[in-house]
């Protein structure tokens, strides 16, 4: 189905220069600008929910100091200085930056400065708490999926499937003010008397229900964010089904749609479950309903007016309902970029492409009947234990499959050493790592020991800050050049890509011997008073020096980013010499994405095949043996 | 810039986009009233004791709510028919029916929590109350909305009917089976908290 | 079902209404049974088999699942998949509890 969208690009500019500024660049329904929104947005609050953590660490090495303002406030307000200044004669962009980064200064002097929170500079265990819950949900929700999936997703699914844009372009556009709606409720419960959410970001009733205010403020921003998913996740279905263009069956999508399009499904029939319990916290809070409190709680010697009949068990079915499907949505994109990279910097074909799409399909349905693994101290049965334990062991089965696949898939390679690739590579050990530590806690006698320790926190970082967060700035040095024209600088990314693979590993390794010990999670101190962290105390120290070292490697990449944008080398429109439909358009694609809608000939990953003088064949080339030259459409 | 299969339907699918939206919809609302049923069932279960619904709630007045939803959905589908058929005029019938007989489901239940209310009942009173103001609110709330829907194509939203059909056709239907929707989530709704 | 093209009218409208019928009479049975006093199990099994059956005419015949393509049906499937999870495996584990 031939569809012109408009013979030149200029004509295409012409259109959209209609368009006033607030429709074409704010409110735009293009899906390329709508994921752009998303990326930016979810950038700031990937950096400020690092910051949290880089905050929270220096609680953990040095218990009971004053915070130096000096650093935390001092330095991010003299680059954000800086970047105002070199900005006021540069451009918008630079200032823009530089003023996030003195709202950042000014957030921290915020906190530092207050009295109630942080009395003499130092941080209460109320505020560290507050930091631990934010960090964990500004980084899930407000972060990683965001990126993952508003970003890389909507920019990404419509062109490598051939579509001119989303199914739905408005509900997209809607999608995302939803997210920043709920962003900002989210910043906003900061400063409301008592702080942010401080039970934690699995927010466990009875604690949740009594909490301050910010807790209320963080049910209603979790709804915003609920109601962007669900409506993205209704977008990203029908656009794979219904959008493809001809000749693209579902066995010929690139492994990257495959996963967006498994995410989306876990996304659309998972989050509902925690709209509902949001709504019955959000109840109990408000209206005094006893959905989750239980008969005769007394809390400092008061018995709590509620009428009690309740169970707090209920909400923790509702919550890991979603929150065990989202960690896979957490994975699932990383997963599909990795997969991208890697065929394209090995210059052969995926190996096992078929086994990787059936694994991850058998994942996603696995995914919703193991949630209670998260649940095995709840004083559940023998029975129901058993069947939580089986399922959470066959789940790991299909990662390990599509871990091999990619792994194998080097085999033979003609490997290009690019930043995207480093990144890509190390994903594969790191995502290893994390996936084995899994399994102890996956185990009910296992986990007896470790629950609720510094190991599950080790666990699940190794997978998604090595992991997943690898996984995307591969994604981002990567298809940089698609949207910008310009490389991204190799020597910066050589160096972010070696700070930060070290700085990871200082960081989260030990914390499985801190777990080994019986370190438990949540202590504001890090386990100072008790007698059994004593041996292990020292490694806090360790862990906070990686962390802020790490901090320091993201700088590079900060700069590299944005000054690449106007000043990276000038890329051509395939840079890479990639197969799939992305690569196909001008750069940056203009609306509508094709001049002529592709039609597609072969799968996803023809590289070096036989016979051809190229070591690749793009999916929309006519197929013809010993084609000499790449058809632009 | 045209998007494809926004009015005619895929032919491998079978359908047009927005049809296979609105069912991805629905199937995400049935797990949102399934939580909401798995609370019910948690907490009845773990309950020492638990009325009766027909102990405390109007058996009658509830019947009656539920044959009016009913009838809206026959209505609601009549509207859509009419359409199929061109007739413009009975379709504005049918569907002006269908959002009165919402209102009148809507105006019933308000009777229902004022009656409630009047005798200083309110959600907090205990977990039964707690789960039938919630589950028969949140559904309120989905009347509330498809009524705002129907109301929009019955009135302002019509016009399209002169400039594409076709598109305003489908337009209905997908409301429609969003409107059916709620009234399922009723059928299962009305026997669980007021019969059992 | 997206065309205009000529359905048979009196056909679907005369299935409309013999659904609607089936659905005030099944109504009717199902309050009539909650009369009954039933003991607790088969009250709920009775209830929502009956809710069943005036669901499925609803989903079939009103939404008109019965004449939709595969696509729709195996997402309504799979749906129901996970709602009997989420109903039944949370209720598993309180009743399969480890009591002191």
């Amino acid at each position: 189905m031939a569809n012109v969208a408009t013979a030149h690009h200029d004509t295409a500019h012409h259109q959209e220069e209609e368009l006033g500024f607030w429709r074409k660049y704010v409110f735009s329904i293009d899906h390329k600008v709508i994921g752009l929104q998303y990326m930016f947005t979810a950038l700031v609050f990937l950096f400020l929910g690092f910051t949290l953590m880089m905050l929270m660490r220096w609680q953990l090495a040095y218990p009971g100091e004053p915070l130096p303002g000096e650093i935390f406030i001092g330095l991010p307000a003299v680059i954000g200085v800086a970047l105002l200044l070199i900005g006021r004669w540069q451009r918008k962009l630079t200032s823009l930056i530089g003023m996030i980064f003195l709202g950042l200064a000014g957030l921290v002097w915020y906190m530092v400065t207050d009295e109630v929170l942080m009395p003499g500079g130092v941080m209460l265990p109320e505020l560290y708490n507050s930091f631990g819950a934010m960090h964990g949900t500004i980084m899930v929700f407000l972060g990683v999926v965001p990126l993952a999936v508003g970003a890389f997703g909507n920019y990404l699914v419509p062109l490598q499937i051939g579509a001119p844009d989303m199914a739905f372009p408005k509900l997209n556009a809607t999608s995302y003010w939803s997210y920043f709606l709920g962003g900002v409720t989210m910043l906003v419960s900061f400063f409301v008397p008592g702080g942010a959410a401080n039970s934690g970001w699995t927010s466990y009733a009875p604690l949740s229900v009594i909490a301050t205010q910010g807790q209320t403020l963080w049910l209603i921003g979790m709804i915003f964010l609920i109601t962007s998913s669900l409506l993205g996740s209704v977008n990203f279905i029908v656009t794979i089904i219904q959008l493809r263009a001809a000749g693209m069956t579902f066995m010929r999508l690139p492994f990257f749609v495959w996963a967006q399009f498994i995410t989306s499904f876990l996304l659309l029939l998972a989050f509902p479950p925690l709209e509902a319990a949001g709504i019955m916290q959000l109840l109990d809070r408000v209206v005094g309903t006893s959905f989750f409190m239980p008969s005769g709680l007394v809390v400092s010697g008061q018995a709590l007016p509620y009428a009690g009949g309740g169970s707090p068990l209920l909400w923790q079915h509702l919550f890991w309902f979603l929150a065990h499907p989202e960690v896979y949505v957490l994975i699932l994109p990383a997963m599909g970029i990795v997969a991208e990279v890697i065929a394209n910097n090995t210059r052969k074909p995926l190996w096992g492409y078929k086994s990787m799409v059936y694994a991850a399909i058998f994942l996603g349905f696995m995914s919703f009947i193991v949630w209670a693994h998260h649940m095995f101290m709840t004083g559940m049965g023998t029975v129901i234990s058993t069947f939580f334990q089986t399922t959470t062991m066959i789940i790991s089965i299909p990662s390990v499959i599509i871990l091999t696949a990619l792994v194998i898939s080097l085999w033979g390679g003609s490997i290009r050493f690019s930043v995207p690739m480093l990144f890509a590579l190390a994903f594969l050990p790191m995502f290893g790592i994390g996936g084995l530590t899994g399994l102890p806690l996956g185990l009910a006698p296992t986990d007896i020991h470790l629950h609720d320790t510094y190991y599950v926190i080790g666990h699940f970082h190794y997978v998604v800050a090595p992991g997943t967060i690898f996984a995307l700035f591969a994604g981002l040095y990567y298809w940089f050049p698609k949207v910008t024209g310009r490389q991204m600088n190799e020597t910066l990314g050589r160096i972010h890509f070696i700070g930060s693979f070290i700085c990871m590993n200082v960081i989260f390794m030990p914390m499985f011997i801190q777990g080994l010990a019986g370190v438990s999670r949540r202590l504001y101190d890090g386990g100072a008073q008790y007698s059994h962290a004593q041996g292990v105390l020292y490694l806090n120290e360790v862990m906070s020096v990686g962390a802020w070292a790490l901090g320091v490697f993201q700088l590079f990449f900060i700069f590299n980013f944005f000054w690449s944008i106007k000043k990276g080398k000038e890329a051509k429109e395939n840079p890479w010499d990639a197969t799939t439909l992305e690569w196909a358009t001008p750069t940056p694609p203009p609306h509508g994405n094709f001049l002529t809608l592709p039609e597609v000939h072969r799968g996803p990953y023809e590289y070096s095949v036989p016979g051809h003088d190229r070591d690749f064949v793009p999916q929309h080339v006519d197929g013809q043996l010993r084609s000499t030259k790449t058809q632009k459409v | 810039m045209q998007i494809p299969y926004t009015v005619t339907a895929r032919p491998d699918t079978g359908v047009y986009n927005a049809k296979l939206g609105v069912w991805l919809f629905l199937a995400s609302e049935v797990m949102l009233f399934g939580a909401l049923f798995s609370s019910y069932i948690l907490l009845r279960v773990g309950a020492p004791t638990w009325p009766h619904g027909y102990e405390l709630l109007n058996v009658p007045l509830a019947t009656f709510n539920t044959v009016v939803l009913i009838t809206s959905s026959i209505t609601m589908v009549m509207s859509w028919a009419s359409l199929m058929v061109k007739d413009f005029r009975k379709y504005r019938i049918y569907m002006g029916s269908t959002f009165l007989l919402g209102l009148v489901f809507l105006i019933v239940k308000a009777f229902e929590y004022g009656a409630k209310f009047g005798l200083g009942i309110y959600p907090a009173e205990n977990t039964f109350y707690a789960i039938y103001f919630t589950l028969t609110g949140l559904h309120g709330l989905h009347v509330v909305g498809g009524m705002i829907v129907n109301a929009y194509f019955w009135g302002p939203g019509s016009k399209m009917w002169h400039t594409d059909p076709v598109r305003f056709t489908n337009r209905v239907e997908v409301a429609g089976l969003y409107w059916h929707f709620v009234d399922l989530v009723w059928i299962f709704l009305f026997p669980s908290l007021y019969l059992l | 079902m997206d065309q205009t093209q000529t359905i048979d009218f009196k056909k679907h409208v005369r299935t409309y209404i013999a659904v609607f019928v089936a659905l005030m009479a099944l109504t009717v049975v199902t309050v009539a049974v909650s009369y009954l006093h039933l003991p607790i199990t088969a009250a709920v099994v009775v209830a929502l088999i009956i809710a069943g059956v005036k669901g499925s005419l609803v989903a079939s015949y009103f939404m008109h699942l019965i004449s939709e393509r595969k696509l729709i049906y195996w997402t309504l499937a799979l749906t129901f998949i996970f709602f009997l999870a989420l109903m039944l495996l949370p209720l598993g584990s309180e009743s399969d509890k480890i009591v002191n």
